[in-house]
């Protein structure tokens, strides 16, 4: 399943990277599933894509940990906002 | 236009002027500007680097004016947000708010920062002396963005 992920804030810096196309397994079927995956990566990706240190979005909504993922999706990975 | 990302810096009078060109009903305008602190606690900060997430930025702030709008009938508003590397005193972000009377547009202008705070995809790291740190949300954000869901909500109708 081809998802394109992206990265802001923390996370954008610490994993240097800001956008890849990845081929996700057809058993991850939720955000959890994803990160889970991703944190498979080791070394860094373990401790910044941690619960509590991030937030994500999937096709530019905010999104909860158990929100479905689908092929092509868009989501996004990034420490919590700051702006303002 | 309502809502502008963007890089250069923005002029205040001439953003109450295009507010005020709008419409003849509008008997109050507020808006509020936030700046660059040179400290955070007990930390010099040398310098802000502002990132957004192009795409859902634009979208959250729309969605954040739309309730606005929604909710006290506004006139008018306007949200500028800047990005990029901002030095200490330079102005970040631009709100206003445009109604028939002052109380709806405190109410709505409030309202409309608390929750770009909490809900619109902007990230700050600060340059201070001793390294870079990304800011995260505040518990204080998140209390006051709450604050206009509870039954205590400032109301002006």
């Amino acid at each position: 399943m081809k998802i394109l992920l992206l990265y802001f804030g923390r996370p954008g810096e610490n994993l240097k990277i800001k956008r890849e196309f990845a081929d996700v397994p057809d058993s991850a079927t939720t955000l959890a599933d994803l990160l889970a995956w991703l944190r498979l990566r080791g070394d860094n990706w373990e401790h910044e894509l941690i619960d509590g240190r991030i937030r994500c979005a999937i096709n530019k909504e905010f999104a909860v940990w158990s929100a479905k993922i689908n092929e092509r999706d868009e989501v996004a990975i990034f420490s919590p906002i700051s702006g303002g | 236009m309502r809502v502008s990302i963007q890089q250069h810096d923005f002029d205040v009078a001439a953003e109450f002027a295009a507010l005020r060109a709008k419409q003849r009903q509008i008997g109050a305008l507020v808006s509020f500007v936030g700046l660059v602190r040179d400290f955070n606690g007990d930390e010099q900060i040398q310098k802000l680097t502002l990132e957004h997430y192009p795409g859902m930025s634009e979208k959250a702030l729309s969605n954040i004016l739309d309730q606005a709008h929604a909710r006290w009938g506004l006139l008018a508003s306007r949200v500028i947000h800047r990005v990029g590397t901002l030095l200490p005193s330079e102005q970040i972000v631009f709100v206003a708010t445009a109604a028939t009377h002052r109380a709806v547009a405190f109410a709505a202008c409030e309202f409309i920062i608390d929750y770009l705070k909490t809900d619109a995809p902007f990230w700050k790291k600060e340059h201070t002396p001793h390294g870079e740190t990304w800011l995260e949300t505040k518990t204080i954000d998140v209390n006051r963005a709450a604050r206009w869901q509870s039954s205590e909500e400032p109301t002006c109708r």
